[in-house]
């Protein structure tokens, strides 16, 4: 681990920080001398800190969007088609797929469950899209669809953990916080790694989902809320203006460092950058967040209402962050949980509202991105935790249809930053149950995400508790399929 | 000696100096300390991490590069391709030495790393020729069918010897070079370890920093002037100590350390899961308190927590202190199985129970054998079926089936009796209410007549011209009637056009009726037959000029159903949100058979309207929010004149069909639910209802406090379960017994199989785990890292003790003082390594800088609670009241936003705003953000370490988080009417010593005062703002702030200055922000 150097700090002396201080007590003199020690402040937090022999490809993204759809978005209604499904819908699945296989919620023999929607190819590619996504269908040549996702955990919690972190337990750095770790941040005004949550509730897995584990707290992502203040308490008190809390921030970080004179302690810079960044959000979270500045024509792209905290307003933000040099946007919206254990939330009804909720602002984000030539060095990740079952669930006998939590195939696409666009990978059986060509693991995943971001995955590493850690622990092979 | 069973000697120990030279002279490699040469190396603490650290990658658990793993002692010696990597007794004749040395022409060691520290080699080397000493192997062999077994590709072989598994023997204080500075043992180990690296301890602690320190250590709260002043003033040799016995005693004390035991107990005011309800348990939190200030010794501690119920003549405080375990999370999801939801609770028990008192990943073993630890499966769950004999019950709800457990009733007499008194009104109001008297008949006849007159009242709207949007065809059937037929688009707007001669209407009414040409017979147009109706609008014109339209206003929409709840009224304004389906618009669940029957919406006009000579009405529906078609299917328009039109429309529609059959053609449930639903509404039957609302307000107004608590089912049966293959509710697999790991120490014969001999048996002396366990967490609550740092895991995948010497002698230490938690304590920060200056010298910043050597005293970021209760009495805020239900201090709105759950966060009013923290409200899917912010756990599940971060979230929360400010407000208050004297200088230096506890350094005050002067300045200038910072958001608080807090004298002068007050709050907002304010150090 670098720990924030003090030598800078204590190069000063305490003398000589004093007799300019006391000289200049509100004046110039502290004021440059602050300056300096802020701008020193700046550099260091700006600065990657993971190993240099980590960066060993050249970048072909600077900055990731990951839209995560969590609750698990049902691969069989929305990319990957089974003719042989709708053939047999309402029959049982043959005995030799579930044997021995435990589910979260089905019990008994579960029944074939076909899409009740359409699919057809589109563009150049012939990518095969459903009817539920007409408008991702219009770019299906810009996107990377993977078929062929597996992973480990079939409940929500975990498998979220897992897709972020590389291991199901809490307590690992979360992908954004290994990126930030290696990579440091572009934008001294922004935390290096924001989340932006929308949907029904919270991600199951929870801050977790985000946090950094053992790696430095300044890598961990922040938390924008969607409704109210973006960032919890980020404007002033009453009667305390931009000014008072500059000023006050300014003795904040005196009185520390004076104290840190005595204490040389490595968190004490760590809290006064924290106070420095706190100060500069307060100013840039407002301005990011304030979309009134947006064309018509932009609104119109994404399917903004001003005003109200939406996906698509979360997809217009992310694309604000990225402009503004933030290494890892996350977009967590919550609700693709669709059993059809109840009413409004099977795939009859609830899934194409999902798709309603979010297809026109992805549209909207990558023409977006591509019309200002960021997608190019931005990788986008679309994905949830797991896939969802060819059968139907039928809970307790239910006559919703839904489908259960499926970790044995997925599908997920990227576009942009390097990936090879217009081609789909990967393939299940004929049933969608199993992956039976080009099966790609959560940790090769993150592999390929590192490679395209120029991190070879088996050095970018953090020593704790006496042993190297890295995001794909022992596992995971970048997969050359992927890159364009 | 069964200490020394633990280590196999391999090689003879007479080579053990004479090696170590032969191998300094061999490899020329960089002397060894002469002390170390004695100084027996490790295996688990200093040899095992280098493995760890330098080779597991390709030679551990996963890879076996060369076929060579050096992660179990077997496998180390055992070796690989190349042979075995060690010589014992010779190091240089061992092959490791020489690879990690590049000898011999091959690659050096580790391959793709920078080559070990020549310390480190020096170290390895020792030990080899120390005889390479490991924990013993030979009992390997002895694995019975019962331990775990090899697994399907895994080689790793579970270590019963792990060192936590065995023992803890009192071991001899270490000699040491500086014996003044030791004062008790744990100073001798330290001091030994650093002698060893060549460091010296950091000086003492200033005594201000010292009672800081202690102060919050034992009390979590800061020392007051008056301590401080008293403490630098006492000059006795046992100043400090007698601080640490006013501390010990207390009450703070219990709150301050049922905080982290609360964390292991999981403890919240909800059940958690996404219903997340609350539950009343807060008797818990209060034992936890007074049981730790009354010194209830730990195995006491532990046992009454466990099994308090079951011990003989059980006190109602032993009963309590059981809602340990009914701390779990309950899932109250609809459609659970409360059967497996039973499950999940007692696997929840069975972790926390090993986390808290083994340190053990017990989890683990739930699917399959612990990979690392000696516990299979079966000893999961044969320590489950401890926990698997509760007393409970299973209710039935509409949405499913939930089990109860038990639950104290802690009624005093008198509530007793008050309960008795209301219950008995409600009873009799509730007889009364059911009671058919003639009079009810009569009324209920005559409200079925106006009913079925009403439903006479309406007249068809004949209509005239049907369109419909996007494609959507609409026929007229024979009765008037519309069929939606043709595409089924996302979106349709129906507008029908109908002439009609009445006069005075007053209502109108849209039925959406079933249809077999409609999916599942209607009355939707969606695949399960449901529609979803986001606005109805109305326009009327005269019948002889129909191009002259004016809106109908309506004043009341009623609808008779609806798939959630929502309000009607908004189907009248066509804004509406594009993504929230819920609320806002009308949709029906008719997924059922039994539930596809009309459904009505009935209009109320504002006014009542219709033109002379006939009106033409148009009527707009729109279906403008489905993602699917979701039109209805048919449709009929009605028009009323009755004075009324709402009359009746409540009916549910499940019920009309019900009014429609006379009497005699209903059967008895079909009779009852008309009736209950006649009385729910009646105009007679209020006076009654409303008194029955009174008395079952009265009884809930009560409150008497209940706790949820641990129950045994009666039986003389060896408590049992069944064992679940992959730990799958579902998949069953042979039933076990309670029994305790076969790994561990032997249950007592005397001891009952059941709950009560498994808590005994946790604290039995022959333990190893519980009390190293315990003590260990203690060091972490006051060094920040544990001795183990891995608090919850002292398994072989948890990290080694830094000093497991002292970590054993703490732990006897422990049991020998009859498990006295405070007896421990105070060895703890009466020792020299405690009362350290914690200052980090840079040499010691770079050699150690996580304190792991403990070289300095502790330094470590607040815990969130701390740093909210030490802005409180800062500040002179906080409430010392104890106990009690849990409080509501501000937060932010909009937090508690639960799907599931209408429950809000009521801001308590008074002291309640102001208490320590862990009397705050936890809800689990949402608690006290700041809380969160600065690291607080969910408490979903046992958590034994909180992480510590350093974020811009947490300045900003301490910075502007209305809390904060009107702790920096009453802060300054107190600044300018308690200090010594009224100048600037002594004010600034009092909020110091408020805040910090020490006299303020010259060049912090002159800092301060620039801040104060700057900002009086500013504040002078624009006095608007200033009486903003003083007043706050909320006036009529910052009223009492102001009135409670300050003087009458200040509050006359500060109301005369009101920049001067808001200069210094500006002032203590800085203080309250630094870092030493939120730092124990």
């Amino acid at each position: 681990m670098t720990r924030p150097a003090t030598s800078s700090l204590r190069g000063i002396t305490r003398r000589h920080f004093f007799e300019q201080a006391s000289f200049g007590i509100g004046g110039l003199a502290l004021a440059s001398l602050m300056d300096d020690v802020v701008l020193a402040e700046r550099q260091d937090q700006t600065r990657s800190v993971g190993p240099a022999t980590a960066r060993r490809f050249a970048p072909r993204a600077k900055r990731v969007i990951y839209l995560f759809m969590a609750g698990a978005p049902s691969q069989i209604d929305l990319f990957d088609p089974k003719p042989a499904l709708t053939k047999h819908d309402g029959q049982d699945i043959p005995e030799e797929f579930i044997k021995g296989e435990r589910f979260a919620f089905i019990k008994g023999k579960p029944k074939l469950l076909a899409s009740p929607f359409q699919f057809k190819s589109h563009g150049q590619s012939g990518a095969e899209i459903s009817e539920l996504l007409p408008n991702l269908a219009k770019i299906a040549d810009d996107i990377t669809i993977v078929r062929s996702m597996r992973t480990t955990q079939f409940n929500h919690a975990p498998g979220q953990i897992f897709m972020n972190t590389g291991h199901q337990v809490i307590g690992r750095p979360s992908l954004g916080s290994w990126l930030s770790y290696g990579l440091g941040s572009e934008n001294s005004d922004l935390p290096g790694f924001v989340v932006l949550l929308s949907g029904d509730n919270n991600p199951d897995g929870g801050k977790s989902c985000w946090g950094s584990g053992f790696l430095p707290t300044v890598h961990q992502g922040v938390e924008f809320r969607s409704n109210g203040e973006p960032v919890l308490f980020v404007s002033n008190p009453d009667g305390v203006d931009s000014d008072v809390r500059h000023r006050s921030i300014a003795a904040i970080n005196d009185l520390n460092r004076i104290n840190n004179l005595d204490v040389g302690d490595p968190e004490i810079q760590t809290r006064i950058a924290a106070y420095e960044l706190a100060y500069r959000m307060q100013t840039s979270v407002p301005e990011l967040t304030d979309l009134s500045g947006e064309p018509g024509s932009i609104h119109e792209l994404y399917g903004t209402e001003p005003g109200k905290a939406s996906f698509a307003n979360n997809c217009l933000l992310a694309r604000r962050l990225v402009e503004r040099g933030v290494r890892f946007v996350q977009l967590y919206h919550r609700g693709w949980d669709t059993h059809g254990a109840s009413f409004g939330e099977d795939i009859v009804e609830k899934l194409p509202h999902l798709c309603r909720q979010t297809d026109r602002p992805v549209y909207g984000l990558l023409t977006d991105l591509k019309q200002r030539g960021l997608l190019d060095d931005t990788l986008v990740v679309w994905g949830g935790e797991f896939g969802r079952t060819p059968m139907n669930e039928a809970r307790n006998g239910s006559k919703f249809l839904g489908r259960d939590h499926h970790p044995r195939a997925f599908t997920m696409w990227l576009a942009g930053g390097g990936t090879r666009p217009g081609i789909t990978i990967g393939r299940t059986d004929d049933l969608g149950y199993n992956v039976v060509e080009d099966p790609i693991d959560v940790h090769d995943l993150h592999a390929t995400m590192l490679q395209l971001l120029g991190i070879d995955h088996e050095k970018l590493t953090y020593r704790f508790q006496g042993r190297d850690f890295r995001l794909t622990d022992v596992h995971g092979t970048a997969v050359a399929k992927l890159i364009g | 000696m069964k200490g020394l069973n633990r280590w196999v000697v391999i090689g003879s120990a007479s080579i053990l100096v004479a090696g170590l030279v032969s191998s300094r002279a061999l490899l020329g490699a960089q002397s060894v300390p002469a002390d170390r040469a004695v100084q027996r190396i490790d295996f688990s603490s200093e040899i095992q991490p280098v493995f760890k650290q330098y080779c597991a990658e390709c030679h551990g658990p996963s890879k076996a590069r060369g076929r060579l793993r050096l992660h179990a002692p077997d496998l180390i010696l055992k070796g690989g391709l190349s042979g075995p990597p060690i010589t014992p007794g010779k190091s240089e004749e061992s092959l490791l030495i020489r690879r990690v040395l590049g000898l011999d022409g091959e690659d050096q060691m580790p391959l793709d790393g920078d080559p070990l520290p020549e310390a480190t080699i020096a170290r390895l080397r020792a030990w080899i020729d120390q005889g390479a000493l490991m924990p013993g192997t030979a009992s390997a062999g002895s694995v019975t069918g019962d331990r775990p077994s090899t697994g399907s590709g895994q080689r790793y072989i579970p270590d019963p010897e792990h060192w936590a598994y065995v023992k803890p023997k009192r071991p001899q204080v270490p000699m040491v070079a500086r014996t003044e500075w030791a004062r008790n043992g744990i100073d001798q180990f330290v001091l030994a370890r650093l002698e060893r690296e060549h460091l010296a301890p950091s000086p003492e602690a200033s005594k201000a920093m010292l009672l800081r320190r202690v102060t919050l250590d034992l009390t979590g709260l800061p020392p007051s002037p008056a301590e401080l002043d008293a403490f630098l003033a006492d000059t006795a040799p046992d100043a400090y100590d007698r601080v640490v016995e006013r501390l010990l005693a207390s009450t703070h004390y219990g709150e301050r350390w049922a905080r982290p035991w609360l964390d292991l107990a999981r403890y919240a005011d909800t059940n958690g899961y996404e219903k997340d309800n609350r539950r009343s348990i807060w008797k818990y939190r209060d034992w936890v308190i007074d049981a730790l200030n009354r010194d209830l010794p730990f195995d006491q501690f532990t046992i009454e927590q466990i099994a308090g119920d079951m011990l003989p003549g059980a006190t109602t405080e032993q009963k309590i202190a059981t809602g340990f375990h009914r701390n779990a999370m309950t899932n109250e999801e609809g459609g659970v199985d409360p059967d497996e939801s039973m499950y999940e609770v007692l696997v929840d028990r069975a972790n926390t129970t090993a986390t808290v008192w083994l340190g053990t990943t017990l989890a683990c073993a739930q699917c399959h054998n612990h990979k690392y630890d000696p516990f299979s499966q079966k000893d999961y769950f044969r320590l489950l079926a401890f926990f698997a004999n509760p007393d409970y019950e299973s209710r039935t709800f509409l949405d499913g089936t939930r089990f109860f457990e038990a639950r104290l009733d802690l009624a005093t007499p008198e509530q007793e009796k008050a309960r008795k008194q209301a219950q008995a009104d409600i009873d009799r109001l509730e007889q009364e209410l059911k009671m058919v008297t003639p009079a009810v008949r009569d009324a209920q006849e005559r409200w079925e007549q106006s009913l079925r007159a009403a439903e006479r009242s309406w007249t068809p709207l004949a209509p005239q011209q049907a369109r419909a949007t996007n494609g959507v065809a609409l026929t007229t059937l024979q009765d008037g009637s519309l069929l939606a037929s043709g595409p089924n688009p996302e979106l349709t707007s129906y507008t029908v056009l109908a002439d009609t001669t009445l006069r005075d209407i007053t209502g109108l009414r849209l039925e959406a009726l079933p249809d077999p040409s409609l999916p599942r017979g209607g009355p939707g147009r969606d695949a399960y037959g449901h529609f979803r109706v986001t606005a109805i609008h109305v326009e009327i014109a005269p019948a002889r000029a129909p191009l002259d339209r004016q809106v109908v206003g309506f004043r009341t929409v009623k609808v008779d159903d609806s798939a959630y709840p929502f309000e009607p009224k908004d189907l009248l304004s066509p804004e509406r949100g594009s993504t929230s389906r819920k609320g806002g618009s009308w949709a029906i669940n008719a997924v059922r058979e039994a539930e596809r029957a009309p459904r009505h919406a009935v209009l109320a006009a504002e006014k009542p309207f219709g033109f002379r000579g006939g009106t033409r009405i148009t009527v707009r529906i729109d279906h403008l929010e489905g993602t699917i078609g979701q039109g209805i299917g048919r449709l009929r328009l009605s028009v009323t004149s009755a004075a009324d039109p709402i009359e009746g429309s409540e009916l549910p529609a499940r019920l009309r069909p019900v009014l429609a059959r006379s009497a005699s053609e209903r059967n008895k449930a079909q009779a009852e639910e008309l009736a209950a639903f006649f009385r729910s509404t009646a105009p007679s039957l209020k006076p009654a209802r409303d008194a029955l609302a009174a008395a079952r307000k009265a009884l809930a107004d009560l409150q008497i406090p209940s706790t949820l608590v641990m129950k045994e089912r009666p039986t003389f049966e060896r408590p049992s379960y069944e064992l679940r293959e992959r730990g799958s509710f579902t998949a069953r697999a042979g039933r076990v017994y309670a029994r305790t790991p076969s790994a561990l120490h032997p249950m007592r014969d005397d001891l009952p199989v059941n709950r009560l001999g498994l808590a005994r048996w946790l604290v039995d002396e022959n333990n190893p785990l519980v009390a190293r366990v315990a003590v260990n967490r203690f060091w972490e609550q006051v060094f920040g890292p544990g001795l183990v740092e891995t608090s919850e895991d002292f398994g072989a995948q948890g990290a080694a003790p830094t000093h497991p010497e002292l970590l054993d002698w703490l732990a006897t230490e422990f049991i020998a003082s009859k498990w006295s938690q405070k007896a421990i304590l105070r060895t703890i920060v009466s020792s020299s390594t405690y009362r350290q200056s914690s200052a980090v010298s840079p040499p010691l910043g770079e050699r150690d800088p996580y304190n792991r050597l403990l070289a300095r005293g502790p330094r470590v970021r607040m815990e969130a609670e701390m740093v909210r209760d030490v802005a409180l009495a800062a500040s002179g805020l906080l409430s010392a009241k104890m106990h009690g239900p849990s409080v509501f201090p501000p937060q932010p709105p909009g937090i508690w936003n639960m799907p599931y759950n209408s429950d809000k966060w009521m801001t308590s009013e008074g002291e309640d705003r102001y208490r320590r923290s862990l009397y705050t409200f936890w809800r689990r899917t949402s608690p006290y953000p700041s809380f969160m912010t600065f690291d607080a756990t969910s408490r979903e599940f046992c958590q034994v370490r909180r992480v510590r971060t350093n974020t811009p979230l947490q300045a900003l929360t301490l910075l502007n988080d209305p809390a904060s400010f009107e702790a920096a407000r009453a802060l300054a208050g107190r600044m300018m009417s308690d200090a010594a004297g009224n100048t600037t200088r002594a004010r600034a230096a009092f909020g110091v010593k408020l805040v910090l506890s020490r006299e303020a350094r010259p060049d912090e005050l002159a800092r301060m005062i620039s801040v104060y002067e700057g900002e009086r300045r500013h504040y002078q200038e624009s006095s608007g703002a200033a009486s903003r910072v003083i007043r706050g958001p909320d006036s009529a608080l910052s009223s009492n702030v102001r009135d409670g807090a300050l003087g009458s004298d200040v509050r006359d002068s500060a109301r005369g200055d009101d920049a001067d007050l808001a200069a210094w709050t500006i002032v203590a907002n800085v203080l309250l922000n630094l870092d030493e304010a939120m730092t124990k150090q």
